[in-house]
Order: C-alpha cells, then sequence, then structure tokens
C-alpha cells in the first residue's frame, strides 16, 4: 500500500517528513551541551558533516534522480568540473562557479539531444 | 585577524541576517533548487499549503525531495521515512559544529532550539563562514535573521514552482536539479580554508560514490564517518609534528 493512500497529507508530513527528519537535530542539540567551538570533537563534528555533505554532493551528480537523470554522466561530470574550475579562476566567486557549471550543463544537454 | 562585528541592537544584527540571506548567492540557488522542489509536489497532486508546510517544518532541500517524489511515486510510508532519515544524518554533525559557535554563556538551551530546527546546509556554510568574526551576543540573532531569509525565499519560491509546474521544460528541469550539488561543491570548498575541511571535502567526494559502487549500505553515513575521521585524524597528527 502506497504512503499517499495509507496517511492524510498532514500526518504524512509529521510523520514521515518532520519527525524522521529532525531528530538527527535534536540529537545534534543534545550532544553539543557543554561543548565549545575550539573543543576536539566539534572540530571532528565538523570534518564529519564536511565529508558526509561530499558524499551527497557526488551521489546527486554521478546518481541523480529526476530529470538530472536524463543528462548524459559525463555532461554532468563535466559540467560540474568546469564550475569548480571557474570558481577557482575567478576570485573564488562562488557565482561564478555555479553559472558556469549550469551553462556547461545546459548546453551540454543540448548537444547531446536532450 | 578580522576585527569583530557588531551591531547596535538585536533587531540590527537580526535584520543583517535577513539582508545577507536575500542577497547572498544561496537565495538564488535556493529560488532554483525550491522551484524544482515546487513543481515535484505539483505533480504529486499535494496542495500549496502542504508545500509551503514542508518547507517551513522539514526545511531540508533534499528531504523534500524525497518525500514528495516518494509519495508521487507510491512508494510505502516506512521506505519514505527511512529514505528521510538517512538523508537527514548528516544535520546530527552540523548541529554539533554551528551551535558552540552560537551559545551565549550563562543562557539556557531554550534559545538554541530555533537554530537546531533551522539548521541546513545553505544555512550551516554561511554561518560558519561568517559567525567566527561577530560578536558573540550577535550570532544567535543574526543567524535566526539569516535562516528566516532563506526559509521566505524557499517557501515564495517554492509557490512559483508549483503554479508553473506544467510548463518545465526537461533540460531546464534538471538545470534546477543540478543547483543543489553544485553550490554545495562550491560553496563548500569555498569554506575550506583549513586543511581538515579541504581533506574531508575530497575524501568524501571519492570515498562516497566508491561506497554506493561497491553498494555497501547506509553509504552516506559511513563515507563521513571514514572520510570526516581521517581527515580529524591527519589534522592531528600534523598539529602533533608541527
Amino acid at each position: 500500500m502506497s504512503a499517499a493512500t495509507e496517511l492524510s497529507p498532514y500526518l504524512m508530513l509529521v510523520l514521515l517528513g518532520f519527525l524522521p527528519n529532525e531528530i538527527w537535530r535534536l540529537f545534534g542539540l543534545v550532544m553539543a551541551r557543554g561543548l565549545n567551538e575550539k573543543s576536539e570533537i566539534v572540530l571532528w563534528s565538523r570534518a564529519v558533516a564536511t565529508a558526509i555533505l561530499a558524499g551527497v554532493i557526488a551521489k546527486l551528480i554521478l546518481f541523480p534522480s529526476g530529470e538530472l537523470a536524463a543528462m548524459p554522466l559525463a555532461v554532468r561530470v563535466i559540467a560540474a568540473a568546469c564550475g569548480f574550475a571557474a570558481f577557482l579562476a575567478i576570485r573564488r566567486s562562488l557565482l561564478a562557479g555555479v553559472a558556469v557549471a549550469e551553462i556547461v550543463l545546459i548546453v551540454g544537454g543540448y548537444l547531446s539531444g536532450h | 585577524m578580522q576585527p569583530t562585528r557588531t551591531f547596535d541592537t538585536t533587531n540590527a544584527a537580526f535584520a543583517a541576517g535577513v539582508r545577507t540571506a536575500w542577497t547572498s548567492v544561496f537565495a538564488m540557488v535556493m529560488s532554483g533548487t525550491y522551484v524544482g522542489i515546487g513543481a515535484l509536489a505539483h505533480d504529486a497532486g499535494l496542495s500549496a499549503i502542504w508545500l509551503t508546510m514542508s518547507t517551513i517544518v522539514v526545511w531540508a532541500g533534499p528531504a523534500q525531495v524525497i518525500m514528495v517524489s516518494a509519495i508521487g511515486g507510491g512508494a510505502t510510508a516506512f521506505e519514505v521515512a527511512l529514505a528521510v532519515t538517512l538523508s537527514a544524518m548528516r544535520l546530527l554533525p552540523m548541529v554539533v559544529a554551528l551551535l558552540p559557535l552560537i551559545r551565549r554563556p550563562g543562557r539556557g538551551m531554550g534559545e538554541l532550539l530555533l537554530p537546531t530546527h533551522f539548521t541546513s546546509v545553505s544555512m550551516w556554510v554561511e554561518s560558519l563562514r561568517l559567525l567566527p568574526a561577530m560578536a558573540r551576543e550577535h550570532r544567535l540573532a543574526f543567524c535566526n535573521g539569516l535562516s528566516i531569509g532563506f526559509m521566505v525565499v524557499a517557501s515564495v519560491f517554492g509557490l512559483v514552482g508549483y503554479y508553473l509546474a506544467a510548463g518545465l521544460p526537461t533540460l531546464f528541469a534538471g538545470a534546477l536539479l543540478f543547483l543543489t550539488p553544485v553550490s554545495f561543491l562550491i560553496s563548500t570548498a569555498r569554506n575550506a580554508v583549513a586543511m581538515l575541511d579541504r581533506l574531508a571535502l575530497a575524501l568524501g567526494l571519492i570515498i562516497g560514490p566508491a561506497l554506493v559502487y561497491f553498494q555497501v549500505g547506509l553509504d552516506i553515513m559511513w563515507t563521513g564517518l571514514i572520510a570526516g575521521t581521517v581527515s580529524y585524524a591527519v589534522h592531528r597528527l600534523r598539529g602533533a609534528s608541527a
């Protein structure tokens, strides 16, 4: 039975969206008690958070869902690499990096017939 | 050491946070991302109010994409909750790294509930970049302003996407979905000034897909623990030898 027919939309929002998501934030709140910003566990947490984020980024680019999956893998990877190179070349600008990545993706997607 | 940024009042700090959100590149990126999420919600048959509520109470782009597409795709309730909670694990270490920057001595945990709920990638990246150079007593208000500023942008553009849904060409929809990983990648790299962060980012980018390729369960959690711990260990060893 699908989620959509089992529960009302708002119950679904609380049980399937809010609670499973918020619980990790609340664990974080409890664990952060008494820690100061220079403490080693905060540094380690920052490294773990950054690494998790990197893993999420790589998954979203290499194994995407929805319409992005229709674009060839090579186009997605080259677009991300061009964006990163533009960021480094143009005064570490986030805007420049994102803009170049998007332009390369759209041109690449268009040329590959999407 | 940068000079410490101060504000005249708490309200001024809050307003500066809102302004920072609205003038940041993240506001543009978030607009695009939420146009995409709004379109997904429309196609899944959810209401505009539901979409806005989900932005406010869930407040995590990836979790919302998972929830909405799973509901539209007819997944079971258990599958949806599991997928959402796996995507949300990243929030735990982010909160642990963020709150010590915001906490004020002598105040209780109550005032930290809002920034805890507001923790999301855009807010986290901007807070870690801007808060250390700010007077401690104003960090909480700034951070709340920043988050509410982002939330307004996300809610409004979610509705734009919801009402535009039918007209989105495939290439454009793909480009919107690409905004999240690309902006996360570049903003994380921009923030990664310390060797610890650079190494964690680089290792995560390699280990994450490797674990997916070898079909290791809970790949995102293991990526964080392995790449994060290795980076931290290298940081400690180098610190010890310096």
